[in-house]
């Protein structure tokens, strides 16, 4: 599958991105640069972490109006497969293309550390070949991470599985215990009602390297691509 | 265009207002041929200052050892020190420190430290890869030593995360002496195509100067004269002095300053750091032999009616001045344009050495480069030194005047939770430590910070270290323990030390007794440097800090901090399968301490803190044991018979044991030496010592290779078990009770 990793101004995880798709799940890459028109027929786009624009105002709010983000919106209203991770959910969410927002940590610190999750359900690409009881060792680096919504998105969301991952510990118990930065519901990962377009904060291309001691997150990848296989 | 000066002559009281000597006025009449007018006393007054000038320090720095196999640019020569790791790459990296603006702004002044450390490394045309921090605060019961330290970890986490650098290392210390002059040391490593290197020069009559980056502003006028003085009750009216930061504009200014590396268009680059625009043109010029003229009115400025004066000092972040060969202007503009940055032709190269500035048609400054800069002009001193009263009473200090604790599980418990010795997580998982997907202690912790070259089978380790008590205990000996500890933590690691850097915190250097120990560390990390053939490739030097003097001239040393000689070093894992963990792994396994036991806690936390008594030579220390120790440990490594290694310091014994057992949630069972007091065996901080585990398949061959080549003290502790701690048969601990203790202390002190 031809992947589109997309850089913004201030995106500091897009070369990370690139380097685990091309190099360790072996597949084509191109690298989309915001002021672009085009998506150069991507099967799946990714918006990398970062502080695009520096996130000043409000995490990602600036970045929703590059060019290229009315070609992500045109793409996944065709149903073309968007991941944001990190900065790339809080931008998803402020175009749109994903319910709710992403607000401060609860410690109103940034947060850098290995955590847990847990796949809700098999019922999406980016989950499909996972193990639904097992916990995922991923890290997250964020300041603005704490998922919140409406009671009715919320209901939404739960209803209609859009729920990808939740905060858990290392045992796979979800609890307040194990929620790195005070989101609703330990929620880590979205999906639009469609299921193709997703978002999470936690970074599994940091967890899919074997040299750094951790795989746990070439499984999500690798879970996309096996789907889009079938 | 006239070449008249067109301003009015100063008189000496100006230029002493604006921290020159008279003696210095004197020099530029001199050099000038005439009185200088206000702007270039200001140049002059910020490029003779200490920082820019190292005019105190300079005489001494250059007997360090500079020269090593594996040197591309000494120290000095450029941006930052550059070695040879092989492969066509070399690794730049370089210390600084940002204490003053730290003091009084803990928040800008750490960021833009940040800040201002990449931009020399990706000055050079280097890509950084690792950034590290070394940090010093009062007691953190007091709440001005916690502001300065909730301020300054922000402040770093906001620049360094933004930016995008990961986290690799560092050390947070606190003690009373550093309450109103924390110290904030950052450095950053970055790598290179060897070939690719940008210099910091000047040359070729008729090339367009550019500046780059951020517009410039009010911000961080005089920051360099305000960085060299004692900070005082009036300091807080320097605030203006204080740079602001901004990581986004950075993150776009690496982007564009690697991208127009890979092209043909340059002849070099600088970043403006202190001392602003005068500073990269003078140093640039005096370089490459050549003048430049400079059009002020032309550089992008942020506010109306900036003065020349103030176009010239700002220190605004996030500017490069580039030197582009003439005619290929466009490419560098393109290259700006696409990440929406300023470009702006400045001025030119000129033939002669001779720096002028334009205003408005009008000539405000002309001044030879090289009578501004290091090396050339700028005024070197030879300070006189003493040996302040306090270094003799230390050595009168007996450990037998000290008893033994009659509950030493109490004091393990006291150690394991103070705040220079329990977990720094309250602080590191502020910063981001995996951006860059290279950090290979994340998941594998280890002595030294190790960063993953991909695609090839050698890694880089990075540390910095300076236990500063010990230096101020005993300055010789204590900085050649900061450069021994540093090399322990790479070869610990698995790998083989390479080069270092320095960032030099003293205090007010006019005091003959600081300058002692300024002397004395020198002394000391030469002989360390020379024995670990570890060549310094430059740094940094900060004077003056030193709460306010009162009375003699440069005050007295009791208000300088600990003189703090922080050590950043680099080296090479020359396969990945050495890297070595400092984790236990497995019940069963056996601990060895490699190292003398011996009888001495000399300022040691132990010492200091529990028992409270201040004044105490350094730690035991024998630079040819530490040699054999690391040289052993290196083979045993390479050997693959251990499983991990991590060395004593601060909190001595118990504190290495408890480290290594914690991250697999293991114990330990290990028996006390008889011949050493059982405090010294569990506390005590004498240096050269590394605990290892080895598993019982490869102890034969460890214990014949020691014994028939190596040739080194060690002694059997005991053996890695499920949970429990357990000394000479006594259960002391669960190890979860301990991992509690350690993990949650800094956060309890900071009232969360």
């Amino acid at each position: 599958m031809k992947i589109g990793v997309i850089t913004f101004p201030g995106s500091n995880c897009d070369k990370d991105m690139i380097y685990v798709w091309e190099q360790l799940l072996e597949q084509e890459v191109v690298n989309l640069w915001h002021k672009s028109n085009h998506l150069q027929n991507c099967g799946l786009v990714i918006l990398p972490g970062g502080f695009s624009y520096g996130d000043y105002l409000r995490s990602g709010a600036i970045a929703r109006f590059s060019p290229i983000m009315q070609q992500v919106a045109g793409f996944a209203a065709e149903g073309g497969f968007v991941l944001g991770v990190c900065n790339g959910f809080q931008i998803l969410c402020e175009a749109g293309l994903l319910p709710g927002a992403l607000l401060h940590n609860s410690s109103r610190k940034f947060i850098c550390k290995n955590v847990f999750i847990k796949p809700e359900h098999t019922n999406s690409l980016i989950t499909a070949s996972l193990n639904t009881s097992k916990a995922y060792k991923i890290p997250i680096a964020h300041g603005e991470g704490k998922f919140y919504t409406d009671q009715e998105t919320l209901k939404n969301l739960n209803e209609k599985k859009q729920i990808l991952f939740r905060y858990c510990d290392a045992r796979g118990e979800i609890g307040s215990e194990s929620n790195p930065n005070g989101s609703l519901q330990n929620i880590a990962g979205i999906c639009n009602e469609k299921k193709n377009v997703f978002g999470m904060m936690p970074h599994p291309e940091r967890a899919a390297d074997v040299e750094l001691g951790n795989t746990d997150g070439k499984e999500i990848f690798q879970s996309i691509l096996d789907a889009v296989a079938v | 265009m006239g070449k008249t000066i067109q301003k009015e002559a100063i008189s000496v009281d100006t230029a002493i207002k604006l921290g020159l000597l008279s003696e210095e006025f004197e020099k530029i009449k001199e050099i000038l041929g005439r009185t200088p007018n206000f702007v270039e006393v200001s140049i002059y007054s910020a490029m003779w200052s200490e920082h820019c000038s190292y005019k105190n320090s300079i005489t001494w720095l250059k007997k360090l050892p500079k020269d090593g196999p594996h040197m591309l640019a000494k120290a000095g020569e450029e941006n930052a020190g550059l070695v040879d790791i092989g492969d066509g790459l070399g690794c730049a990296f370089k210390i600084e420190s940002h204490n003053h603006p730290s003091a009084i702004e803990p928040y800008q002044g750490a960021a833009t430290g940040v800040g201002g450390i990449n931009r020399d490394i990706f000055t050079m045309g280097a890509r950084p890869v690792a950034q590290l921090n070394s940090l010093r605060f009062g007691n953190i019961t007091n709440e001005h030593a916690r502001w300065h330290l909730r301020g300054v970890v922000k402040g770093i986490g906001d620049y360094g995360n933004a930016f995008g650098i990961p986290v690799l290392g560092g050390e947070v210390f606190f003690d009373e002496c550093y309450t109103t002059n924390p110290l904030v040391n950052a450095m950053s490593v970055g790598i290179i195509d060897s070939k690719k290197m940008i210099s910091a020069t000047s040359h070729g009559v008729g090339n367009p100067v550019f500046i780059v980056g951020s517009a410039t502003g009010k911000d961080g006028i005089h920051g360099a004269s305000f960085a060299s003085k004692d900070i005082s009750e009036t300091s807080m009216d320097d605030l203006p002095a204080v740079q602001v930061g901004d990581p986004f504009q950075e993150k776009l200014l690496l982007e564009a300053s690697l991208e127009i590396a890979d092209t043909d268009a340059i002849i070099g680059m600088q970043d403006m750091g202190a001392a602003g625009i005068i500073c990269s043109t003078s140093e640039m010029s005096a370089k490459g032999k050549h003048g430049m003229k400079i059009w002020l009115d032309r550089v992008p400025v942020r506010q109306q009616n900036m003065q020349a004066w103030e176009i010239l000092l700002s220190e605004s972040q996030e500017r490069m001045l580039v030197v582009v060969k003439k005619g290929k202007e466009k490419i560098v503009q393109d290259i700006f344009d696409k990440w929406d940055l300023n470009c702006v032709q400045i001025g030119e190269v000129t033939k002669g050495n001779e720096l002028e500035f334009f205003m408005n048609n009008e000539l405000v400054a002309s001044v030879p480069a090289e009578s501004l800069v290091l090396g050339g002009g700028a005024p070197v001193y030879e300070r006189t030194y003493s040996e302040p009263a306090y270094f003799k009473e230390n050595k009168k200090f007996r450990i037998d005047s000290i008893s033994i604790p009659n509950d030493l599980k109490a004091v393990a418990d006291f150690l394991t939770t103070h705040p220079n010795i329990a977990s720094k997580k309250w602080v590191t998982e502020q910063y981001d430590t995996m951006v860059g997907t290279v950090n290979m202690s994340t998941n594998k912790p280890a002595d030294a910070g190790i960063v993953n070259l991909k695609g090839l089978n050698k890694a880089l380790a990075v540390t910095v270290d300076c236990n500063a008590r010990y230096v101020y205990a005993d300055p010789e000996e204590g900085c050649a323990i900061a450069v021994a500890e540093a090399a322990r933590n790479i070869t610990c690691a698995g790998g083989e030390p390479s080069a270092i850097t320095n960032c030099l915190n003293f205090g007010n250097p006019y005091n003959p007794e600081v300058y002692w120990q300024f002397v004395s560390a020198i002394k000391g990390m030469s002989k360390a440097c020379e024995k670990f053939k570890t060549p310094v490739t430059g740094g940094n030097v900060s004077f003056y800090n030193q709460s306010a003097s009162v009375g003699k001239e440069g005050g007295n040393v009791s208000n300088a901090v600990f003189p703090t000689p922080t050590i950043g070093m680099i080296g090479i894992i020359p396969d990945k399968k050495y890297i070595t963990s400092l984790a236990f792994k497995k019940p069963g396994h056996l601990i060895y301490l490699l190292g003398e036991s011996v009888n001495d806690i000399s300022s040691s936390e132990y010492l200091y803190s529990w028992h409270k008594v201040k004044q105490s030579p350094a730690p035991y220390f024998n630079l040819e044991k530490e040699w054999k120790v690391q040289t052993a440990l290196k083979e045993l490594i390479q050997q693959g018979f251990i499983v991990s290694a991590h060395d004593c310091s601060d909190g001595g014994l118990y504190i290495t044991l408890i480290e290594s057992a914690m991250p697999y949630h293991l114990g330990f069972s290990i028996d006390i030496d008889s011949d050493v007091r059982e405090d010294a065996f569990l506390f005590g901080e004498a240096q050269s010592r590394v605990v290892v585990s080895v598993s019982p398949e490869k102890v034969d061959d460890f214990l014949d290779l020691i014994e028939e080549k190596l040739n080194i003290d060690y002694y059997l502790l005991g053996e890695v078990v499920k949970g429990d701690i357990i000394i000479d048969g006594k259960k002391w601990h669960k190890i979860a009770e301990v991992k509690e203790m350690y993990n949650n202390a800094l956060a309890q002190y900071m009232n969360e």
